[in-house]
């Protein structure tokens, strides 16, 4: 029996090996003379080398010559042959927008009136008053340069209550709708079950998308703009901070990599939620799914649905956003999800596996410095992929997000105004942001390219390219009482600016109703002294950008401010290590006053600041710009009215800006009494409605921004040995103690 | 080991029973005819299509000894592009793998030459000089592969780079004969002369399924975002002109125009500019004198002077580069090598590697009807602004234009990039020329936050044997209202630490680490006991200051988290006789240091002083028992840019940099020391780090005539 057994398994085994040498490896020789047979040996092991001798160039001048001299069509003509060849998917500014509408009056953009009885989702609402709230606004359309729509175009879903009916002949009855020539089209859901299409169920002709879960097949590039997914709960301005208060190390949270959410079992997009069980380990990758939504999910339920359900039960979204390193994003019906926001705001790093979503602003924001961009297809190796990831990569990841989150996305109002920004640098083409400006502190619509398109003369990149602010200052005095002595404080005043070493300029801006005095009566000085009449007189014409400031640095300064030469020069100096915030002497403070339920001011002596005035402040010439085109009229209009509180708007908007307090430096005693208005002067600050002005300003500011911008600090900035027990000798800023 | 023996426990549960040798000889039987079988079926069926080549050597070889592949008439061509293909669906990531070095591997098929059935090639060229250089350039490179079974990414040696040399269709054929083609899938096409005449396609005219396309001239409607390269068009100048190297600046023209055959249409519009404009403008035309020609393509003319070209190109700030019968322009790669910034007139053009180069920062794009507002358009650009565009322009051509190897790497580094995002060079990377690279910072701690004050700080209390001092040191810090925890580093392996009954009594966790030696560098150790984002690192005999200085220091700290914060500062000083750095710690006016006998800093900077401390410091600083806090000041200015924050009036402290060593007669040595640990480190570094500021932090009300007990913080600057 045993024998019988050998005997038949060596057998078989010898037939197995000669039937293995005629199939495999007789087969194998032989084929080499067959036909292709060859060619795979061929391609390994054969090392491509670099062929010797000469070769032919792959081009000729001549030939390269005759080509373009081949071209006998016009360019122009050939231009507008594009723009009717290349139309609806295929638009492209190029050819589906026209320019010349932005060259009457810049980029404008006007929003169609309301129609009686048409309803609108909160959403759409909070759209059309961030444009109407903006800047580029225009109620003329012969203004226009782009076209919003009045109809609620955000939920093209058909079984959705907010569905819009008989939008198509809506649209073509506008009568400015001209095609759908510049005009924008706003959209958060398209296409329903069972396909989930793109397609809005009307015709938007030329007109741009700004869509949500765009896929790339369907984005035209430079054309359309991929907003994200907001809920309707999105508020319309302001908008809440970001999550991350401490940047941790090492920088790994409780969990590596969550996810919480439905499962679809069957139809578009379920394959990924799917099949995210493989990867949960209940540990540190908690990847949770729930069968439990719609009616009808018991009759679709599988196996896992109950097992998945439990488990899904057992924690709490909340707490593992906020405690975990990376968080999934993928897709559902549509590509996008607002698990995308949620993540970015509690700063954890969004890990994508959405494939073909055209990530949010992708055309101007870089998602691989604030994301992980995962591939649906290699799920199973997103857990070794993020666990690859370097600290000091999770470290800036996780910082950009929250970055990105402030300056692009936590209100409708950043989110419109992103989109129209991006059309905007498209239609001004050599006057719009680089990469850089889009992508670093403190973001696009903080950095306006038509100020300069020159990183180097913004305060935000000296780091970033190694440079240094221009070591010189520019100072405005801004004059409101006539000229009587040659005593008068702003005498003093500018010859000890124009005696610190820094001083490239001095301008006298002449906003008092008496014609301006003769050259001769200001006093003699090393600098050039530039007086400008103020058109307006206004006070908000102290913070004209005017080109006559050559320099980065502006010191601004009040007709009645006193400060020694030192003061100034040592200022100076701070400033060079804080570009980008006010530096300055007097202080005031704001706080919460919770019995009247508004936002406080005070001016006493308190061991905490959150504003510099800018009778007596130097900082970058930019906010100039800014505080002139980005702050809206209304503002600028009541602190003309009021003739206060200029500064104080100055300091909300620098510090929305910055993110962080000004600086106070130190000063001589004399000053500050001065400036608690105690002199017999007619001083502004005399004035009793003077103070409750201010309350007034600080709420009114507050409302715009949406938020309180302004930071506390306790720290003031003193010479190395103020007041040290050295020699006074020793001292360089030797006067500022001395009274 | 661990593994087979896991194995072979497991086995008997998965086989039925049988005795082991049997099962195990079955087993290995069976497994070899299946694999048997199964290789014999994939030869069997695997797709064969080359008709039929003679054994070729790689040694002694020419490209006239390429194998010659005759196409048949009826051999399948592929499928024309498809606009709508992307990475996630027309590439296959599969074959790329997860690798730890996040690196694709590139396959080159070796050259044949492809001939139709009556024996006429299909490229009146064959292989170019420029492909040739491409390809060798490639199997050069780290992405490189011979192996065609692990390859990612494959690249046809049939040469596409110019498509007025090629037989489109037979090209195709060439293409689809390839033995991996797969339908295109992986397979990347160089070209650099798209189309044809009359209509000058702006993409490859050759039908080529779904492979990639890095081709120069994309307009935005044939380039497929995320998915097609775009590519420069080679110029062959550069590899035989050399430039001299010069200094971004003025020139002497403002613009410059040095295209040969521009349409009449723009010639026109240039001809006004020019008369508006007078000098400032240099309107160049190919000489009509000289002999056609290799020489004619260096020359240059204006109203019969002569010019030689592309040494002009360095004298204009700005050169214009005009759309010709193609988008891509080889005028492009002579103007940024020239440094000159280009003015580009290309409406639609996707730009070169524009997936990845920020070209606003090299060159200025105005739409082609604006030709007539050009030079307004540049005149409004700031002169600073000029400058760094002349000199990112000059970078970009080195590091990206200069040779067919920077043009192939850097396309594969972007689709390397595509498919291992995660590990993408990032923008600076990219963008920054080596000088703003070596001069530019980008802090870590980027983010301006203001921690909140609750999680406090923990004191770090480096000690060896001064008990009583460490005892004293350890009752004042822990009258610090956010003091978090006290973690004592015990330096001393050969005492052991006092018993804990005998240890203070403090209000907050204490700890005490034993280190394994006695290093400097264990204090700055980010050891996991250290829970909060703040440290103070503090010496084991600073009892001098007091607890609201301790506190303000930490409040400081919270408004200034990636610096350090420190009470004494001291300064580093260019010794001009000697001719060399010098510290200084006397009184002065400026800081550029503060030590860390007491200061509060970021806990990150623990963890990069121990793990990416550069060259040879950390050792050094530990075998000489001195510098440690200078190395932390270099690391942190060299990484942040930044100047550290004095805190609070200077004290009388008791020498603290003697903390070491202990006897005045060293203390000379000790400072000459310290300088030579400046000069060590700058050398180290490749440069000095250290900023010099004027500036200290006080409270807000310090010194102020205000009453004391309202005052924050009232005792600071006590003596």
């Amino acid at each position: 029996m045993q024998a019988k057994k050998r005997y038949l398994t060596l057998f078989s085994a010898g037939a197995c090996v000669i039937l293995l040498f005629c199939f495999g490896g007789i087969q194998v020789p032989l084929s080499r003379r067959g036909p292709g047979r060859r060619d795979d040996r061929s391609l390994t092991g054969a090392r491509w080398r670099r062929f010797p001798g000469s070769l032919q160039p792959f081009n000729s001048w001549e030939q390269d010559r005759s080509d373009d001299q081949n071209e006998h069509i016009s360019p122009r003509q050939k231009r507008d042959a594009n723009s009717g060849v290349y139309t609806a998917r295929r638009c492209r500014m190029e050819s589906c927008f026209d320019f010349s509408l932005c060259e009457r009056k810049g980029f404008k953009v006007y929003v169609y009136p309301q129609q009686k009885g048409e309803k609108m989702s909160e959403s759409y609402q909070n759209i059309l008053s961030s444009i109407e709230g903006s800047r580029f606004y225009t109620p003329d359309p012969g203004q226009a340069c782009l076209f919003v729509l009045s109809l609620d175009t955000l939920d093209r879903d058909q079984l959705s209550p907010q569905y819009v009916h008989n939008l198509k002949a809506k649209v073509q009855s506008l009568p400015l709708w001209n095609g759908g020539k510049n005009h924008i089209i706003f959209n958060l859901y398209s296409g329903t079950w069972p396909d989930y299409t793109e397609d809005l169920g009307f015709d938007i002709g030329l007109a741009m998308l700004a869509k949500a879960s765009i896929s790339t097949e369907n984005f035209r590039p430079n054309f359309d703009v991929s907003i994200p997914l907001f809920s309707k709960d999105h508020p319309r301005t302001g908008g809440e901070r970001g999550y991350l208060k401490h940047n941790t190390i090492p920088p790994y949270r409780k969990y590596m990599l969550v996810f919480k959410g439905k499962r679809y079992l069957t139809g578009i997009g379920s394959d990924t939620r799917n099949a995210l069980y493989h990867v949960h380990n209940s540990e540190d990758v908690v990847l949770l799914t729930t069968c439990k939504h719609g009616k009808d999910w018991q009759k679709h339920k599988d196996a896992r649905c109950d097992k998945d359900n439990a488990e899904y039960d057992k924690y709490d979204y909340r707490e593992m956003l906020y405690n975990s390193t990376f968080c999934l994003v993928p897709r559902g019906r549509r590509l996008g999800s607002f698990r995308f926001l949620e993540a970015l705001q509690a700063a954890c790093v969004p890990v994508m596996l959405s494939n073909g979503w055209e990530l949010p602003f992708s055309e101007i924001i870089d998602w691989n410095t604030a994301a992980v961009i995962g591939d649906e297809r290699l799920l199973l190796q997103i857990p070794s992929t993020v666990r690859s990831i370097h600290q000091d990569k999770i470290l800036s990841l996780r910082q950009q997000t929250q970055f990105l989150w402030e300056a692009y996305f936590n209100s409708v109002e950043k989110i419109v105004l992103t989109t129209l920004e991006i059309i905007q640098d498209r239609v001004l083409q050599h006057t719009s942001r680089s990469n850089l400006m889009w992508n670093s502190l403190p973001g696009g619509l903080f950095t306006l390219p038509q100020y300069s398109t020159y990183l180097g003369e913004f305060p935000f990149y000296y780091a970033k390219l190694g440079i240094k602010p221009y070591p010189k200052f520019t100072a405005i005095i801004h004059v409101v009482t006539p000229l009587v002595s040659q005593s008068q404080p702003v005498m003093k005043l500018l010859v000890a600016v124009a005696k610190s070493q820094y001083c490239a300029q001095v301008i006298i801006l002449w906003n008092c109703d008496k014609p301006l005095p003769a050259k001769h009566r200001w006093p003699p000085t090393s600098v050039p002294v530039i007086v400008i009449e103020g058109e307006s007189k206004v006070i908000s014409s102290r913070f004209l950008p005017y080109d006559t400031i050559p320099t980065d640095a502006v010191l601004s300064l009040d007709e009645d401010t006193v400060l020694s030469t030192t003061e100034v020069d040592f200022a100076f100096t701070v400033w060079q290590s804080f570009p980008d915030r006010i530096v300055g002497y007097p202080a005031r403070s704001h706080f919460w006053d919770s019995n009247k339920e508004r936002w406080g001011y005070t001016s006493k002596w308190t061991n905490d600041y959150s504003m510099v005035l800018t009778g007596a402040a130097i900082y970058h010439k930019y906010y100039h710009y800014l505080y002139t085109t980005y702050l809206p009229a209304s503002l600028k209009t009541m602190v003309d009215q009021m003739s206060n509180c200029e500064d104080i708007l100055m300091n909300f908007l620098v510090s929305s800006v910055s993110k962080l307090p000004p600086i106070k430096v130190t000063q001589k005693k004399q000053y500050k009494e001065t400036m608690m208005g105690q002199s017999s002067r007619a001083s502004r600050w005399a004035d009793p409605d003077h103070f409750a002005q201010r309350q007034t300003c600080m709420n009114k500011f507050a409302s715009w921004f949406g938020t309180m911008p302004l930071v506390h600090s306790q720290m003031r900035l003193d010479p190395v040995l103020f007041k040290d027990q050295v020699s006074i000798l020793r001292k360089k800023y030797r006067d500022i103690e001395r009274l | 080991m661990y593994a087979s023996g896991k194995y072979s426990s497991r086995g008997p549960a998965l086989i039925p029973r049988m005795k082991t040798k049997h099962r195990i000889y079955y087993i290995t039987l069976f497994s070899v005819v299946l694999l048997g079988l199964i290789a014999t079926g994939m030869f069997q069926f695997w797709p064969h299509s080359i008709e039929s080549a003679a054994d070729w050597t790689l040694d002694k070889r020419s490209v006239h000894d390429a194998p010659v592949v005759r196409l048949p008439v009826s051999s399948p061509i592929p499928e024309r592009g498809d606009l709508s293909c992307r990475m996630h669906t027309c590439f296959d990531v599969y074959r790329c793998g997860y690798n730890p070095k996040n690196r694709i591997k590139v396959y080159i098929y070796p050259l044949q030459k492809f001939v139709d059935e009556l024996g006429v090639p299909i490229s009146s060229t064959g292989l170019s000089r420029e492909y040739n250089d491409l390809l060798s350039a490639i199997s050069d490179s780290d992405f490189y592969t011979d192996d065609v079974t692990r390859a990612c990414l494959f690249i046809p040696s049939v040469d596409v780079l110019n498509q007025n040399s090629l037989r489109i269709r037979e090209t195709a054929q060439a293409l689809a004969m390839l033995p991996r083609w797969d339908k295109g899938m992986n397979h990347l096409l160089f070209n650099m002369l798209p189309g044809g005449p009359p209509d000058y396609n702006t993409a490859l005219d050759v039908p080529r399924d779904r492979a990639l396309l890095a081709g120069g001239g994309f307009s935005t409607w044939t380039y497929r975002q995320g998915y097609d390269v775009s590519i420069p068009v080679y110029s062959p100048l550069s590899a035989d002109v050399e430039l001299p190297q010069r200094q971004p600046g003025p020139r002497r023209y403002f613009i410059l125009s040095s295209q040969t055959a521009i349409h009449r249409e723009y010639r026109a519009e240039l001809e006004r500019l020019k008369e508006e404009n007078g000098e400032a403008l240099l309107l160049l035309d190919k000489c009509s004198n000289l002999s056609q020609g290799a020489a004619s393509a260096r020359k240059r003319c204006y109203k019969g002077q002569v010019y030689d070209y592309p040494q002009i190109l360095q004298e204009s700030s700005f050169c214009v580069v005009l759309r010709g019968a193609r988008l891509g322009q080889a005028a492009l790669s002579d103007v940024l090598q020239a440094g000159c910034v280009p003015v580009i007139l290309a409406d639609s053009y996707i730009l070169p590697f524009s997936e990845v180069l920020d070209w606003k920062r090299a060159s200025v794009v105005i739409p082609e009807e604006k030709l007539s507002e050009m030079y307004t358009i540049l005149k409004s650009i700031p002169h600073r602004q000029v400058e760094e565009m002349q000199r990112q322009a000059h970078w970009f051509w080195e590091a990206y234009f200069s040779s067919m190897k920077a043009i192939g790497l850097t396309t594969l580094q972007i689709i390397n990039d595509r498919i291992y995002p995660y590990a993408a060079r990032t923008y600076e990377q990219w963008n920054n020329p080596p000088v703003v690279k070596w001069s530019s910072v980008n802090s870590p701690l980027f983010l301006p936050l203001i921690p909140p004050r609750a999680p406090g700080f923990t004191a770090v209390v480096l000690t060896y044997d001064r008990v009583e001092s460490l005892f004293r040191v350890i009752t004042e810090i822990s009258k610090v209202p956010s003091l978090a925890k006290l973690l004592v580093v015990w330096n001393n392996q050969n005492k052991s630490p006092p018993e804990e009954s005998l240890w203070p009594k403090v209000g907050v966790p204490l700890k005490v680490v034993r280190t394994k030696e006695n290093k400097l560098s264990n204090r700055f150790f980010p050891y996991d006991e250290i829970e909060t984002e703040a440290v103070l690192a503090i010496d084991d005999d600073i009892i001098m200051l007091t607890s609201d200085e301790l506190q303000f220091g930490y409040e400081v700290w919270r408004e200034f988290p990636d610096r350090l914060v420190g009470y004494p500062g001291r300064l580093h000083l260019w010794d001009h006789e000697m001719g060399k750095w010098k510290y200084e710690s006397e009184w002065t006016n400026e800081v550029s240091m503060v030590l860390t006998g007491a200061a509060f800093y970021h806990k990150y900077f623990n963890y990069l002083y121990t793990y990416k401390m550069p060259g040879d410091i950390k050792n050094w600083v530990d075998a000489h028992m001195n510098c440690e806090d200078i190395a932390m000041n270099f690391l942190v200015a060299n990484i942040t840019g930044k100047a550290p924050i004095k805190v609070t009036p200077r004290k009388k402290f008791k020498c603290p940099e003697c903390t070491a060593i202990d006897g005045l007669s060293l203390d000379q040595t000790h400072m000459v020391e310290r300088s030579e640990c400046i000069n060590k480190f700058a050398s180290v570094f490749g440069t000095m780090p250290l900023k010099v500021v004027e500036h200290r932090a006080d409270p807000v009300l310090y010194k102020d005539d205000f009453p004391e007990k309202l005052k924050s913080f009232p005792n600071i600057g006590s003596l």
